[in-house]
C-alpha cells in the first residue's frame, strides 16, 4: 500500500510538471500552429535563474525560506521576459509563416542550452531548496517527499489560474477564440498578435515555474533537462488534445502515473516506453486525442 | 495550382537560378553535376593540398573520412527532405531510422555472427519494417501532431538503446563493428578510400532515387500534398498511402545511410539516435534549401563540414585568449549552429539553393522575390 501511495505521489508530481510545461505548449500550438521547440529552453532559463539566485547571487535570495520564493519569483520573471523576447524577436517576423516559425524555435532550443552549458558546465549543479521542502510526511503509511506536494499545489494553481484567466477575462476571451479559429476573429478585428505575445509570456511563465520547482524535484538542475522534459510534454500536448488546457491537464496526470508506475512495476526505463506506447494506442483508437481536439 | 507549379519550377531549374548562357556553353553546362562526380571519385588519387577547407592533402585518410562524412550526410539530409520539402511532412523522429540501420547491421553481425552481407541487408529490412509500422501509426494525425509522434517514438528508440536491452545496443558507450567479421577491404585507415567510395555511392544512389521519385507520379501527388492536402482528398485520392510510402522511401534511405555510417565510424553510438540528430538534419535541410534538388546536399556537406570546423575553432587557442563574452558562445558549436539557423531562417529563406536567384534579382534593381506564405498541412 505504502509502495503504491509513494508512486502515486511521484507520478503526480511529475505530472504537476509535465503540465507546468505542456500548458504554455498547448496554448501557443493552439492560437499560433507553432509548436515551440524553445519551450525546454524557457523551462531551463527558469532553473538556471532560480538556481543562479537560490546560491546567493541575489541579494535577499537565498535557499530558505522567503529567500526561496524570492529566488523562484526571480527564475519565473527570467523566464518570461525571455518568452516575450522569443515572441517579439524570433517568432513574430515570421507572423505569415507557421513552418518558419517552428524552425527558428528549433535553433533557439539549440543554442540556448549550449550557452548554459558554455557558461556554467555541462554537468549538472545541486540545486539548493528550504530544507522545510527536503524533507517527507507520513501519507498512508508511505513517507511521501515535500516537494511532490509543492509541485502539484504549484500545478493546481497554475491549472485553476488558466482557467478563470481564459474563462472570465477579455484578454482570455480572445485568446480561446484564436485558438478555435484564428482567421476568424482576426477578420473581427482584433489583433491577435497581442494575443500571440500574451501566451507567450503565460507559457513562458508556466515553463519557468516548472523550471524552478523541476530543480526541486530532480536536486539538480543541467542543460539538458528541459529538452527531455519537453518531449513528454509533446505527449502530453498530443494525448490531451491540441490547445485544450484541461485536456493537458488530464494526460499529464495519466502520463505521470503510467510513466512511474511502469517504472516500478517493470525493468527501469520501460515507464518511458510505456508512455510512447500508450500514445500510440490512443493514436489508433482516437486520432485526435482525449478532448477529441484536431491534432 | 499554377502558382505552386511556377514555385516549384523556380526553385529546382538551375538554369534560371542565373541568366542563361546562350547555345553550346549552356549544352556544356548542364553537365556539370557528372564533372564534379568524376573529380570525387578520383578525389583519392589526389594529392592536392586544400588549406583552410582540409588539414592534410585531399587523397590523405583524414581528409578522406572528412569528405565521406560529408557526403554521407548529404546524402542522408537529401532523403529527410523527401519528407520535409517534397512532401510537406515534418518528421522529427529520422533519427530513428538512422539508428535502427546502423544498430542492427550491428547486431546482426555481432549476436548472429552473420557475415557483413546478410547482416547488412536483415539491417535494412528491419529499418524499412519499423518505418512502415511507426509510419502508419503516426500518420494517423496530420501537421505538427504528426512531428511530435514521430518525435516521441524516436525519443522511445533512443531510451531503448541507451538503456542497453540483454547487452546489445552497449548503452551510452555504444558498440564498435567487429572488425574481423567486415571484409577486409572495409576495414582499416589504408582502405578509407574504399569507405569514401561507398559513401560517395550512397549519395548518387540517393540523389538518383530521390529525383526520380519526385519525377513519378507518385511524386507529383507528394507535390499536392504539400501544397494542399485537402485539394488532394477531393480529388479522390487517399493522402494517407502516399503520405506513407514517402516516410517508408525516406526510412529505408536513412537506414542504408546507417549502415553507411557503421562502416564509415566502425560501430553504432547513442548519439545518432537523439533527437537533436534529427534536428542536426533539419538544419541542414533548410540550411541548403528544402524542397529544391541539391539544396539539402549542399547544406548537409557545409554543416558537417563547419561542425568539424567548428569543433575545432572551439578549442583553438584563438578562442582561449577572448575575453568570457565572446569565449563563452564561441566554445560551444551547437550555440553557433543554433544562432545560424536562426539567422539562415530569418534572413535567407529558401536557403542557399535560393541564394542566386535573390542575388540576381537584386542586382536587376528590381525587390527580392519572395516566397508565397506556406499553407499548413491539416489546418486549412
Amino acid at each position: 500500500m505504502s509502495t503504491i501511495v509513494l508512486l502515486t505521489m511521484t507520478g503526480l508530481g511529475l505530472g504537476a510538471l509535465y503540465f507546468l510545461v505542456a500548458s504554455g505548449l498547448s496554448l501557443i500550438f493552439g492560437l499560433m500552429d507553432v509548436l515551440n521547440f524553445a519551450h525546454g529552453a524557457l523551462l531551463s532559463i527558469g532553473a538556471y535563474g532560480t538556481w543562479w539566485a537560490a546560491s546567493g547571487h541575489l541579494p535577499g535570495a537565498g535557499p530558505g525560506g522567503a529567500g526561496f520564493v524570492l529566488a523562484v519569483l526571480f527564475g519565473t520573471a527570467v523566464g518570461t521576459v525571455a518568452a516575450v523576447l522569443l515572441e517579439l524577436a524570433v517568432v513574430r517576423p515570421l507572423y505569415t509563416r507557421p513552418r518558419e516559425q517552428v524552425l527558428a524555435t528549433v535553433g533557439v532550443g539549440l543554442a540556448v542550452p549550449a550557452l548554459l552549458s558554455g557558461i556554467w558546465g555541462s554537468d549538472a549543479r545541486t540545486f539548493p531548496g528550504p530544507k522545510a521542502l527536503s524533507g517527507t510526511f507520513g501519507l498512508l503509511g508511505a513517507q511521501v517527499p515535500v516537494n511532490r506536494l509543492v509541485l502539484v499545489a504549484a500545478a493546481v494553481v497554475v491549472l485553476v489560474a488558466l482557467r478563470l484567466f481564459l474563462g472570465r477575462t477579455r484578454h482570455g476571451l480572445v485568446v480561446r477564440a484564436g485558438v478555435e479559429d484564428r482567421a476568424m476573429v482576426t477578420a473581427l478585428g482584433i489583433d491577435v498578435r497581442k494575443a500571440f505575445t500574451l501566451v507567450f509570456a503565460i507559457g513562458g511563465c508556466a515553463a519557468a515555474l516548472g523550471g524552478a520547482l523541476g530543480g526541486l524535484y530532480f536536486g539538480s538542475v543541467d542543460p539538458r533537462q528541459g529538452t527531455s522534459l519537453l518531449i513528454f510534454a509533446f505527449v502530453v500536448v498530443v494525448t490531451g488534445g491540441m490547445g485544450s488546457v484541461t485536456g493537458a491537464a488530464v494526460a499529464s496526470v495519466v502520463i505521470g502515473l503510467v510513466q512511474q508506475f511502469a517504472n516500478y512495476y517493470t525493468a527501469a526505463g520501460l515507464g518511458d516506453l510505456a508512455v510512447v506506447v500508450l500514445l500510440a494506442a490512443l493514436l489508433l483508437i482516437r486520432p485526435r486525442g482525449l478532448t477529441g481536439r484536431l491534432a | 495550382m499554377s502558382t505552386a507549379t511556377e514555385t516549384h519550377d523556380r526553385t529546382d531549374g538551375r538554369s534560371q537560378a542565373a541568366p542563361a548562357p546562350p547555345g553550346r556553353s549552356r549544352q556544356l553546362l548542364r553537365w556539370w553535376p557528372a564533372a564534379v562526380l568524376l573529380v570525387l571519385v578520383v578525389a583519392p588519387y589526389s594529392a592536392v593540398p586544400v588549406p583552410g577547407l582540409l588539414d592534410g592533402p585531399l587523397g590523405s585518410a583524414g581528409s578522406l573520412q572528412l569528405i565521406a562524412t560529408c557526403l554521407l550526410f548529404g546524402a542522408l539530409a537529401t532523403g529527410y527532405d523527401l519528407l520535409l520539402g517534397r512532401t510537406g511532412l515534418l518528421s522529427f523522429g529520422h533519427a530513428l531510422y538512422f539508428a535502427a540501420g546502423s544498430y542492427a547491421t550491428n547486431v546482426f553481425l555481432l549476436e548472429a555472427g552473420l557475415p557483413f552481407a546478410a547482416a547488412a541487408v536483415l539491417g535494412l529490412c528491419f529499418g524499412i519494417a519499423l518505418a512502415l509500422v511507426l509510419g502508419s501509426v503516426s500518420l494517423r494525425v496530420t501537421g505538427i501532431g504528426f512531428s511530435m509522434v514521430t518525435l516521441a517514438f524516436a525519443q522511445a528508440g533512443s531510451i531503448l538503446v541507451s538503456r542497453n536491452p540483454g547487452g546489445v545496443t552497449g548503452g551510452e558507450e555504444g558498440r564498435a563493428a567487429p572488425a574481423d567479421l567486415l571484409p577486409s577491404w572495409l576495414v582499416g585507415i589504408d582502405n578509407t578510400a574504399n569507405l569514401y567510395w561507398i559513401a560517395l555511392a550512397y549519395l548518387v544512389l540517393t540523389l538518383g532515387v530521390v529525383h526520380w521519385a519526385v519525377r513519378s507520379p507518385t511524386g507529383r501527388v507528394w507535390e499536392g500534398i504539400k501544397e494542399n492536402e485537402r485539394r488532394v482528398e477531393v480529388l479522390g485520392l487517399k493522402p494517407y498511402g502516399f503520405k506513407l510510402t514517402a516516410f517508408v522511401v525516406a526510412g529505408a534511405l536513412a537506414a542504408l545511410g546507417g549502415i553507411v555510417h557503421l562502416l564509415l565510424t566502425g560501430g553504432s553510438t547513442p548519439q545518432t539516435t537523439t533527437s537533436d540528430f534529427t534536428l542536426s538534419l533539419l538544419v541542414m535541410v533548410v540550411l541548403g534549401g528544402s524542397g529544391t534538388r541539391w539544396g539539402p546536399m549542399v547544406g548537409g556537406i557545409l554543416y558537417t563540414w563547419a561542425d568539424h570546423r567548428l569543433g575545432d575553432l572551439a578549442g583553438s587557442g584563438a578562442v582561449a585568449d577572448l575575453p568570457a563574452v565572446l569565449r563563452v558562445p564561441l566554445s560551444q558549436p551547437l550555440f553557433l549552429l543554433g544562432v545560424l539557423f536562426v539567422a539562415v531562417v530569418h534572413l535567407l529563406p529558401g536557403g542557399l539553393a535560393r541564394l542566386p536567384s535573390r542575388l540576381a534579382a537584386l542586382r536587376r534593381g528590381g525587390p527580392a522575390e519572395e516566397i508565397p506564405p506556406r499553407k499548413e498541412n491539416g489546418n486549412p
